[in-house]
């Protein structure tokens, strides 16, 4: 009896360390930004850490769809404006509370991709690129034109975010929203990965045609991640429109999607903590640089061209990577 | 024919010609390398702004236009030999966010050389408009359709007489097959980035006297050109002028009766439209994937 409880005692603490062991990553996060705080001297270095926080939650979600599904998405940007949008227009001119706006938005938008996703992800490569971008350019017109609903290229005032009469007000709670999304982001996205779902959207990325011959209907997952990464782009979006304040149909231009494509190849494709890397870099970087504010295009355009020639897997997963073959070694 | 109708119609061709251009330059490359440059945009810039600060700093206009075609020509073979062939047998992922970074970066340098402001060019002779059926025809206009024109023939006379021209046929054919019987392929490449920017180049400095232009112009010029080479079915050169010239004129029109503010959704909504209702185009072929 002794011996069989004590080896189940042993069993759970070994489950326990397994656990840690796996999602030692994660809790890792988790540790990172939970500490944060304490070196962020002011409400500045608040305000980059929040956007590097926002920009790296979309960033997981679109890194499903690119790095792991294989689906180039320059649409991404767009969702984020819808759901920003919504948020302002439901709030400002409707008076509806800030949660239900934000849940109403991303539904609309998960809604709006999952109507694009048939016609859009049957197409492949350039194609896909090609079409994503006229949503995305089509959406961000029509934000731009109807100014009567979206104030124009003026751009929105959104009031602040609250629930149930607290508000969030300064830059350290709006860093807590920030953070606590970002690491439930990362763990779903982790979780996500390992599923059968995961290993599908990895199979799909390998051959298509391969994939749905082993039983997978690629149409259906390839929907569902597309669906799922803009939904969070849009949740993200909301959340950002009432930290800012204010929210412009420049967000949703495509110079924002390229960006945030950037990001998750700059850190590296198929791996989520590049995503968060490479949002971490590319929106910190401009901030502390802002001497160079004429060369930003450059510099951006740069960035991609020469991680593309010289490390195509990202900086983070290529550095890991040398990493561990120098420990080998 | 109403002459608000001739006149929609007369500036949607002038533009139209400018989008075939772009169009082919897409075609070549595409069929010399199979990717599709998004940089083809900032070809036409390039043209554009060049010739507009040669001329502001007092190089006659007849001069100022071949040079500023050939540094398009340079730029165009150096983002083929700095960009392109040292990614060569990337993913497609790859090559697009390529093309898009050599688009932005040059965009970027542009703004840096020629900031962001608006520039025009002198009209080639004069500004005084023909009037044919009570609608006005810019004389510039004349110029912008006469130069597509040549460049159009000139482009057949290149790959249907010359061996050059047909090697690079060759190439877009049968990459493999064509290096087996002594094409060299990367020269065919450069080439094809050559051309392409060639053909932008004139496009934007025969434009920039009608529509201003500026260090941001290329970007949606190059989605023009690219609407129009999906919609002549990549690959197809007949396909580009013929897209290039509708998308011009579908423009024109949505902006002269449906909306001014949403003209420049026309050229997405054509490229939605084809690639969900025709992906192959009005003159491509159907392909197969390969496993």
């Amino acid at each position: 009896m002794t011996n069989g409880s004590f080896s189940k005692a042993q069993t759970s603490k070994a489950q326990i360390g397994g656990w840690i062991r796996r999602h030692a990553d994660v809790l890792m996060l988790a540790v990172v930004v939970a500490l944060l705080p304490l070196a962020l001297p002011n409400a500045y270095a608040y305000d980059i850490a929040i956007n590097v926080g926002f920009n790296a939650a979309v960033c997981v979600g679109l890194n499903v769809l690119i790095g792991y599904a294989g689906q180039i998405s320059l649409c991404h940007a767009a969702f984020f404006g819808l759901g920003a949008y919504a948020s302002g227009v439901l709030t400002g001119r409707f008076d509806w509370p800030p949660l239900l706006a934000l849940i109403v938005g991303a539904g609309a938008v998960g809604m709006v991709a999952w109507i694009l996703a048939r016609p859009v992800l049957r197409l492949k490569g350039h194609f896909l690129a090609m079409a994503t971008m006229g949503v995305g350019m089509i959406i961000a017109i029509v934000l731009n034109t109807e100014s009567w609903l979206t104030g124009g290229s003026d751009g929105l005032i959104v009031g602040e975010f609250s629930v149930l009469g607290f508000a969030l007000q300064n830059e350290r709670q709006w860093w807590w929203v920030t953070a606590i999304l970002l690491v439930v982001v990362v763990a779903a996205s982790r979780n996500l990965i390992d599923s059968p779902l995961g290993r599908a959207l990895r199979a799909l990325h390998g051959s298509e045609i391969g994939a749905a011959a082993a039983g997978i209907d690629t149409a259906r997952v390839k929907t569902m991640v597309f669906v799922l990464s803009a939904t969070l782009a849009a949740v993200v979006g909301s959340l950002y429109a009432h930290y800012a304040g204010m929210i412009t149909p420049s967000r949703a231009g495509f110079m924002k999607s390229v960006e945030l494509v950037t990001m998750v190849v700059f850190g590296g494709m198929a791996s989520t903590f590049g995503a968060v890397f490479g949002a971490t870099i590319l929106t910190a970087l401009p901030q502390l640089l802002t001497a160079f504010e004429d060369y930003e295009t450059m510099i951006l355009g740069g960035i991609m061209v020469g991680t593309m020639i010289f490390m195509p897997r990202g900086l983070l997963v290529t550095a890991l990577a040398s990493l561990r073959s120098w420990r080998r070694r | 024919m109403s002459s608000a109708f001739l006149q929609h119609l007369f500036s949607g061709l002038t533009i139209g010609a400018i989008y075939a251009l772009a169009g082919l330059g897409f075609t070549i490359i595409y069929n010399a390398s199979h990717v599709i440059n998004f940089a083809q945009g900032e070809f036409i810039m390039i043209g554009a702004m060049s010739a507009v600060s040669l001329v502001g700093m007092g190089v006659p206009l007849a001069v100022a236009v071949p040079l500023a075609v050939g540094s398009a020509v340079l730029v165009g073979v150096a983002v083929a030999r700095f960009a392109i062939m040292p990614a060569r047998d990337a993913s497609v992922v790859t090559l697009i966010i390529i093309t898009i970074g050599t688009s932005i970066f040059l965009r970027g340098v542009a703004q840096v050389l020629w900031g962001k402001g608006y520039h025009a060019l002198p009209s080639f002779s004069g500004d005084a408009p023909f009037i044919l059926m009570g609608a006005a025809l810019l004389p510039q206009s004349l110029w912008v359709l006469g130069a597509a024109f040549a460049v159009v023939i000139s482009l057949g006379w290149f790959f249907g007489r010359t061996l050059f021209g047909k090697a690079m046929l060759a190439t877009a054919c049968n990459r493999f097959a064509a290096q087996l019987v002594g094409v060299r392929v990367s020269g065919v490449l450069l080439a094809a980035f050559a051309l392409a920017a060639f053909m932008g180049a004139v496009g934007g400095v025969v434009m920039a006297p009608i529509t201003f232009t500026s260090s941001d112009a290329g970007v949606s010029l190059g989605i023009k050109g690219f609407t129009a080479a999906v919609l002549g079915g990549l690959g197809s050169g007949v396909g580009a002028v013929v897209g290039g010239l509708v998308v011009g004129v579908a423009e024109a029109m949505s902006a002269g009766y449906l909306s001014s503010s949403y003209k420049e959704a026309t050229a997405f909504v054509i490229i939605l439209f084809t690639l969900f209702f025709m992906p192959y185009g009005l003159f491509g072929r159907p392909r197969a994937e390969r496993v």
